[in-house]
């Protein structure tokens, strides 16, 4: 294994040389729109053995996780060496080696929350990609208002007895596990009574039915739960649910606040898709000519990249805010801004690619499948109305009656 | 780059500044100001000097505290906070920076306040260095300026003044201007104030043969832009940071007012029609923070290279105090729109800040010509 924490070498010279041996040079060359993202997991069919080998190298470095610890499968990069490695990714054209909602959710809330011995066994498995994890947190009841959730999981002694269903989970059909919210106290506030469970998708009992999307893929399902017998235990000191029992509302919140500060980083102009990569400058330099000229458009663009560059700075500033000391509540902010300007920027690419744009699968690719998809930003991880109810509420302390 | 942040020492230079503000230019004293027809007041001047604000951007081997942009900017904010009225960005930090781009020995005077410039660029309703028409025309060593200069900030009481003019070149060329340093009270130049809603010093020069020498350029002949360029980035950065501490000030009596005000047997704050647009509007505040932050840090740190860091500030800057204080008077309701009640002058301060040294979309188009578009 590297130790980049330790090793004296300039860290950005360092890294770089380690991308350029490790990153596969035809994963670099290939455009990004016919890259696949890699999510990992026991059934993943990697698209080609350049994408196994740099996930492999990557995850045997920590890099697939480079912030967490050495111990837990990370790097245990600093946020300025992080920092260095993502721009060196960017400048050398290497694929991020894989995407989870592991890596994203379910780590950091182990992190913040789980014991010495359950993040030894979850977290090296998520940083390799071995597991792929699901996050079971909305049912058909509890959308916004989430902790009216009512699945629940009866205490049998040894194990905990899990009936109801979930839905929106997404890729729960190829997921190995998932984190769950569940209720193990009905007597109890609804708050107080529910707890964060890890639960293994191939158990007795689970099933899940998926769901089409207006994009017309179908990332997400119902998942069922019939009689799951879930282990109270997975060895000793890993208990199937994290933090305490009763008290998975604080692991809920917690994992909540890293999805929304993730979900809102599209804001920052970054995102993938139809750019692939390009700043929308540089795009929209590539279009037909004369498309700019429109008056309207052409102000729009010129909002957008304003309010763009803007965000990515507040999006820097707030990481640095998380690591002097936190940013709470705050974090709504950047869920609420960052998806709602990501529907801008896509309505936007829309109207400039104008009747190229409408085809799903036309010369702009899927850029109306990426635009739809946007459209799910403000709903997931909280909706734009309880972001803003949030800021009211526990940033600006507005009264609630 | 460094973070966007503030640093212990910035914490503490923000507090400080806001302390005294508080107490010495809070927003009665603008009323003040105002009833009373001055556009600032000379003693509160005195204090910023004392303090090392006006020598904000001056070496301190000329007597300056050399604290730089982002420093600049921390008290900016804070003084459009409480909108404390002086001619700070004109003279401490437009003109402190062009001297200093031109190593000027006038510098000192801006430091410990003694000297105060205005920056006479404008001649039309819109903001545009290039659009310069006011001549200098040539005269054996001598030049002669006529021509007429509007919305000069601080204009009406500068003792100096720091005057763009085209010595070659067409109007639309940024090449062919020459920034003079000259006495506001020279032979055949005239100074009439003009009403700002903002009720502050804006006024109108006109220039009939005004001479200059060799020894009144700040640069070089024909180059004015080289060193006025960066002064304008600096006072734009500037005046970005007032507005946006403008802003927060607006809001934060709003937000004050939506705890407070009962309709309805209800506090009006529980209202989540006001509420989802105060959070919305404390997010835009946030955003454009940032922006702030990031424009000190670049024209400290590559400052020729700081006009889109500069542009987006001004241009998020601007949007964010309309939306404040439009939401702000409508909140209000009809106590909003009276006189008597503060918001109006945040509301003509936004307004003014808004034309003064580009507005919106002047500077969205630099972010587009910056950004490829
Ligand atoms: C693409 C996608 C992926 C997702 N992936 C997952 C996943 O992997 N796992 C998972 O658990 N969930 C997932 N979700 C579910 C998502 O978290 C929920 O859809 C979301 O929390 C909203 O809940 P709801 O759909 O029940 O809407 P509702 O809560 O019924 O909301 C309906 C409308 O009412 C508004 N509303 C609700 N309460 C208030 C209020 N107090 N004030 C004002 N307005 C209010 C909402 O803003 C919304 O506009 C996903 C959703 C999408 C779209």
């Amino acid at each position: 294994m590297v130790d980049f924490a330790q090793d004296p070498q300039p860290f950005r010279e360092q890294i770089s040389a380690f991308i350029a041996e490790n990153c596969p040079k035809e994963l670099r060359d290939m455009p990004a729109s016919e890259r696949s993202v890699c999510w990992g997991g026991k059934r993943w069919v990697f698209s080609s053995p350049a994408q196994k080998s740099w996930l492999e190298a990557a995850s045997s470095a920590g890099l697939t996780a480079a912030r967490w610890p050495v111990a837990y499968g990370g790097a245990g990069l600093t946020r300025a060496q992080e920092k260095i490695f993502r721009e060196e990714m960017a400048r050398l054209k290497a694929p991020s080696p894989l995407e989870s909602f592991g890596l994203w959710m379910l780590g950091p809330a182990l992190l913040a929350f789980g014991t010495e011995e359950q993040k030894l066994h979850f977290l090296p498995q998520i940083t390799r990609g071995e597991i792929r994890w699901c996050q079971g947190y909305s049912e058909p009841g509890a959308g916004s208002d989430l902790a009216s959730v009512q699945t629940r999981a009866e205490d049998k002694g040894d194990h905990w007895l899990v009936n109801g269903s979930k839905i929106w989970t997404s890729y729960a059909d190829h997921a190995d596990w998932i984190f769950a919210l569940v209720r193990t106290d009905r007597e109890a506030p609804k708050h107080r009574g529910i707890s964060f469970m890890l639960i293994d998708m191939e158990s007795e009992g689970v099933s899940t039915k998926p769901i089409k999307l207006i994009s017309g893929y179908s990332p997400f399902c119902e998942t069922f739960f019939e009689n799951v017998k879930v282990p109270k235990s997975y060895g000793e000191n890993i208990p199937a649910q994290v933090g305490e029992v009763n008290r998975g509302w604080d692991v809920a919140k917690h994992l909540l606040t890293h999805e929304r500060t993730m979900i809102g980083g599209g804001g920052s102009g970054s995102a993938g898709g139809i750019l692939g990569g390009r700043s929308l400058g540089a795009f929209l330099g590539s279009l037909e000519e004369g498309v700019l000229d429109e008056p309207v458009i052409r102000s729009q663009a010129m909002e957008l990249e304003v309010d763009t560059l803007a965000m990515g700075m507040t999006l820097e500033r707030y990481k640095d805010m998380a690591k002097a000391g936190g940013v709470g509540n705050a974090s709504a902010m950047l869920k609420y801004y960052g998806t709602e300007l990501n529907k801008r920027r896509y309505e936007l690419l829309m109207s400039v690619t104008g009747s190229e744009g409408v085809e799903w699968d036309g010369p702009h690719g899927t850029v109306a499948a990426e635009w739809l998809r946007t459209k799910a930003n403000s709903i997931e991880g909280g909706t734009t109305e309880v972001m803003l109810d949030i800021i009211s509420k526990r940033v600006l302390e507005l009264p609630t009656k | 780059m460094t973070s966007l942040m503030l640093n212990e020492d910035e914490t503490m230079l923000r507090d400080s500044a806001r302390g005294f503000l508080d107490d010495a230019a809070p927003v009665k004293m603008l009323r003040t100001n105002r009833d009373s027809g001055r556009a600032y007041d000379p003693g509160f001047w005195k204090e910023m000097a004392q303090m090392g604000w006006t020598g904000v951007l001056v070496p301190e081997e000329a007597g300056g505290s050399d604290m730089g942009h982002r420093a600049a900017g921390i008290l900016a904010e804070e003084m459009g906070v409480t909108l404390a009225a002086s001619p700070f960005i004109s003279s401490a930090v437009m003109a402190a920076t062009a001297l200093r781009g031109a190593a000027s020995d006038r510098l000192s005077g801006i430091a410990d306040g003694s000297a105060i410039y205005a920056i006479a660029v404008d001649e039309g309703t819109k903001h545009g260095p290039e659009k310069t028409a006011l001549q200098a025309e040539r005269s054996g060593n001598a030049f002669r300026l006529s021509g007429r200069k509007t919305f000069v900030a601080d204009g009406g009481s500068a003792g100096r003044v720091l005057v763009l003019a085209r010595t070659a070149g067409a109007p639309g060329e940024a090449a062919g201007l020459t920034l003079f340093d000259l006495d506001a009270d020279r032979a055949g130049l005239s100074r009439s104030a003009r009403k700002t809603v903002d009720s502050r010093d804006h006024a109108q020069l006109d220039f009939d043969g005004v001479e200059a020498t060799g020894d009144d350029i700040v640069g070089e002949l024909d180059n004015g832009m080289a060193v006025l360029g960066l002064a304008l980035r600096a006072g734009q950065a500037a005046l970005s940071a007032e507005l946006t501490g403008l802003s927060a000030g607006a809001f934060a009596m709003t937000a004050g007012y939506l705890k407070e005000r009962k309709q309805f047997d209800r506090i009006i704050g529980s209202f989540q029609a006001l509420q989802h647009r105060a959070a919305h509007m404390w997010s835009e505040i946030e955003v454009t923070a940032s922006a702030i932050a990031n424009a000190g840090r670049v024209l400290d740190e590559s400052p020729d290279e700081s006009q889109l860091a500069v542009s987006v500030a001004k241009a998020r800057a601007t949007q964010t105090a309309k939306l404040v204080v439009s939401e702000g008077v409508q909140m209000h309701g009809g106590i909003g729109m009276t006189d008597e009640f503060d918001m109006g002058f945040f509301m003509k301060r936004a307004r003014v800040g808004a034309e003064w040294l580009g507005d919106y979309g002047y500077h969205a188009a630099k972010v587009a010509a910056a950004r490829g578009f």
